[in-house]
């Protein structure tokens, strides 16, 4: 790069040539100049196009699942086929499909139509006659009207992830059952619209009643327990030793502590939460109590360091104003520091809860990757979460289950989305500069 | 019911504040003199006497109640059930205490003089409970009291209370620091508590060396230890090939994002890359999961299906029928989605480093007519290097310690490979699957679950002291 500052070089040859021979490496270095910069340019547009895909192909997976098929059936509950004494017995699902092989004017001399038809309506049909019928047994011999999710299969197919142009074989419904499904769409019994049930019902074997009400419940309460732990204590702790700790050893290990605790990987505060919380006190297993302590303990770290960081940002004048007039140490913490700090406190703390709303490992330690068909009724009664009914549903073999994996993504981030622009907003917002 | 114990406390603890506030200014119109602390000090002074002794014992109650109660009762059980084995009366204990409270009691039927037994013991566990809860709810109310009757007596204009509640308050600031020292001991005592009673079912260095891994085969006791069914090394090598395959794909485009963000965007354009690169770091970790099992791992067993198609029959034939085999699961796709999720963290943390070399350095480099790109190359990296190095170790911990990709999208056969196209299997899965089945907890499975925990933690721990000491080390330098 200093070849032309060397007039001695070119002594035995012309000038001209020294002149190419610096152009030429000024090219060659200007053109590596371009490369580099490229890279650069292109690693940041690969990482973006990373995120792209993830989010788009999310999107395109889930945003089905949000609408849903419904059908609506006139029902005649059959005496011959109910004995009143024992109406549990009776197979309600049989009868409801015998009537629509019925209805749709098909013939059904052997009964395999029937059963055709049976496997494309969901079981919900007949749970909801059954527990009419044990309500009220005066129903038997009368018609009723009932609606409920269609089958997941049924589902796919009206939204048209497969048809006909499968072979047989290779899909879930026969021919047969796509017929009963086409002929029920020309009569007018389904109709499609928005799944109130995602939101309305919880977790079920049957992805057509698979909801996330359960899972939505069991997250709130358990980011409640670890709000409610983790923020007084983090912020506390991060008051203490941003201004009261004196240097001693205690606070050197404290220090080194929380340093090291954020960066221990989550499903190590699983094993803690289980050989803890669960084997050694005897908490309840897969509870948002047991939850929220364990995503506490991970969430403490990050909203001390918050704290600390916005602590700090306050400026001394305000201690020294306030002890001026004669304020008492922790006077001045509680009454000037802190509330200043406020804004910055809320947004770390914020952050770090949206993070803990996310994560999955250490909740599979503690038992949460259990069957929960129900919404938790109290903080240590078992329950699922967000992220632990996207991992059970993954690994469901259903199609129509990870349509909703999907949906469920898609409200897990919904959440997160909404925390984050909380926070992004409490920060410019309030946010002080001095 | 505890919640009206509770609030009954809270409410008692706000009239003993405005009995201690009401006290001293009543004082304070008699005397001429003004009171050394402010009135709210002297009410928060009485109540805190009145509250904290009583809430620590309540909560001792909530927390240490069932097992007191339990252990009353196993002092003195009836002969009938003495006779039975350890496991067998702590069920029955359970068993008669879910019949007290009236929940449903287990599937297990007792007959004849254990049926009697059962009755007895649950009336018995009955009054216990009773007697535990009304004795410790009346001996709350008994300290309560006494504290408020110690602390209003003293309220006086010359009594420092300020200074007494601030006392209170430190101790409490206190007490909220040592909860993160506390769960670093948590976290370690237990690790090691149950890692030791594996150990003492397998040899560690069996452990750390041997080279086979089942521990499905070892459920059964006489295998244990024998079959050297826990041999970890090729979880260590899966571990370590899907972190290096992660950093190959984090390393270069976490760092080259730095540079081009340090260097050579404007401020616009970080104003608007950050946050989007954030965007990746804040997705949780169970979504990358997904999309690895899902997306990436379909599509890439389609990609290597066709090229290896393509093969079948010309000179790299055997290599083509191997790409016909591989599967959705393989270590390629678990690094690669890995490495999507590792880039904001590394470009991030470069960024910082690269942000802390001094502007004369470049000043310098410029002056002597070098080009940005010769600068970042000679002069920036070089300077940077031991912090960048830092921030890559700081990745490799996370990439060692990340649990749901692996366990979607790595698979679970433990094989020492370092093909990246091969199923591998992690320390995180091996500890996610060894305890989400349903087994005993004193089992050799889940014990082994706390073996590797322990592997790990120390494992990332000493990946972070290094690399907090290198980065620290470094940031000092230019200080």
């Amino acid at each position: 790069m200093t070849d032309a500052a060397l007039p001695s070089a070119g002594a035995g040859r012309p000038a001209r040539d020294i002149r190419t021979a610096v152009e030429k490496r000024l090219k060659a270095r200007h053109a590596a100049e371009r490369r580099f910069r490229f890279y650069g340019l292109a690693a940041i547009l690969i990482a973006i196009a990373f995120l792209g895909v993830l989010l788009g192909r999310i999107g395109l997976q889930g945003y089905s699942a949000f609408e849903t098929y419904t059908v609506e059936l006139p029902v005649y509950v059959d005496p011959s086929r109910i004995d009143p004494a024992d109406v549990q017995g009776a197979n309600y699902d049989l009868m409801i499909a015998d009537q629509l092989v019925t209805r749709l004017g098909l013939a059904d001399p052997t009964g395999d139509l029937g059963l055709a038809a049976k496997d494309v309506l969901s079981p919900d049909l007949g749970f909801q006659v059954l527990e009419q019928v044990r309500e009220d047994p005066s129903l038997i011999g009368r018609t009723i009207t009932l609606d409920a999710p269609i089958g997941d299969d049924a589902d796919l197919y009206y939204k048209g992830h497969y048809g006909r142009e499968i072979v047989e074989d290779d899909r879930t419904l026969t021919d047969q059952q796509l017929t009963i499904l086409d002929r029920m769409q020309d009569k007018g019994m389904v109709s499609s619209g928005f799944n109130t049930g995602l939101f309305t019902r919880s977790d079920s074997t049957q992805p057509e009643l698979a909801g996330l009400l359960g899972a939505i419940v069991g997250s709130a309460m358990m980011l409640a327990v670890t709000a409610l732990l983790a923020v007084p204590i983090g912020t506390l702790a991060a008051v203490y030793l941003e201004e009261f700790a004196p240097r001693n050893r205690f606070t050197e290990i404290v220090e080194v502590n929380i340093n090291n605790l954020a960066a221990v990987p989550s499903i190590v505060y699983g094993l803690l939460g289980l050989a803890v919380f669960i084997n050694w006190m005897g908490l309840p297993r897969s509870s948002p109590l047991v939850g929220g302590l364990v995503l506490a303990l991970m969430a403490l770290p990050t909203v001390i360091i918050a704290t600390r960081s916005s602590l700090k940002a306050v400026p001394p004048s305000i201690r020294e104003a306030a002890l001026g007039v004669g304020a008492s140490r922790t006077q001045t913490v509680f009454h000037h520091v802190l509330p200043l700090a406020m804004p910055g406190v809320m947004t770390g703390t914020i952050i770090a809860l949206a993070h803990a709303l996310g994560e999955t490992a250490p909740l599979l330690m503690i038992g949460m990757i259990a069957f929960v068909p129900g919404v938790p009724e109290a903080i240590t009664s078992a329950s699922s979460t967000l992220p632990t009914q996207i991992f059970i549903w993954e690994n469901a073999s259903e199609r129509a289950f990870h349509e909703r994996t999907a949906a469920a993504i898609i409200v897990l981030l919904g959440f997160m989305i909404v925390m984050n622009a909380a926070a992004i907003f409490l920060r410019s917002r309030f946010e002080r500069r001095w | 019911m505890i919640w009206i114990v509770f609030a009954g406390l809270f409410l008692f603890s706000l009239a003993t504040y405005w009995l201690g506030r009401r006290k001293i200014v009543a004082a304070t119109r008699k005397a001429p003199d003004r009171p050394h602390s402010l009135a709210g000090y002297h009410g928060a002074y009485v109540a805190i006497w009145a509250t904290v002794p009583a809430l620590i014992l309540l909560i001792a109650l909530v927390g240490f109640g069932d097992r007191l109660e339990t252990a009353i009762l196993a002092a003195d059980l009836p002969p009938a059930v003495q006779a039975l084995s350890a496991d067998q009366q702590s069920l029955f204990l359970s068993d008669a205490q879910a019949v007290a409270q009236g929940r449903r009691a287990s599937d297990q039927a007792y007959a004849g003089e254990l049926g009697a037994a059962l009755q007895a013991t649950a009336e018995r566990a009955g009054r216990i409970d009773r007697t535990l809860r009304w004795g410790g709810w009346a001996l709350a109310g008994l300290l309560a009291l006494t504290g408020a009757l110690f602390a209003l007596p003293r309220i006086a204009p010359q009594f420092r209370a300020r200074n007494k509640v601030e006392g209170w308050v430190s101790a409490l600031l206190v007490i909220c620091s040592a909860v993160a020292v506390l769960t670093t001991v948590g976290i370690v005592l237990s690790l090691v508590y149950e890692s030791v009673r594996f150990f003492s079912a397998v040899p560690p260095l069996e452990f750390l060396t041997g080279m086979q891994w089942s521990p499905q085969i070892a459920i059964r006791a006489d295998q244990v230890g024998q079959s050297g069914a826990f041999g970890a090394v090729p979880l260590f090598v899966g571990t370590f090939l899907v972190m290096l395959l992660a950093m190959m794909v984090a390393g270069p485009i976490g760092l080259f994002s730095a540079i081009y963000l340090s260097e050579y965007a404007g401020r616009g354009t970080r104003a608007v890359v950050k946050p989007v690169l954030e965007i990746l770091a804040g997705v949780p970790t169970v979504v990358y999961g997904f999309f690895a099992a899902l997306t990436v791992g379909p599509a890439f067993r389609g990609a290597f299906n066709w090229v290896g198609s393509l093969l079948i029959g010309g000179p790299l034939d055997g290599f083509g029928q191997y790409l016909m085999t591989v599967q959705n699961q393989m270590a390629l796709v678990a690094g690669v989605v890995m490495g999507i999720m590792l880039i904001p963290f590394v470009s991030s943390l470069s960024d910082d480093i690269l942000n802390a070399v001094p502007q004369s350095l470049r000043d310098g480099s410029y002056a002597m007519g070098a080009t940005k790109s010769e600068t970042v190359k000679k002069v920036i990296l070089p300077a940077a290097l031991p912090g960048i190095a830092g921030a890559f170790l700081l990745a490799v911990s996370r990439a060692v310690g990340e649990t749901m990709i692996v366990t979607m999208a790595a698979g679970l056969q433990a094989k020492a490979t370092l093909n990246p196209l091969e199923t591998v299997t992690t320390v995180t899965v091996q500890i996610v699957t060894l305890l989400t089945g349903d087994q005993e907890f004193d089992s050799p499975k889940t014990l082994a679950a706390f073996g590797l925990g322990l592997t790990l933690f120390v494992i990332t721990l000493a990946l972070n002291v290094v690399a907090l000491r290198i980065v620290q080390a470094y940031r000092e330098q230019y200080d």
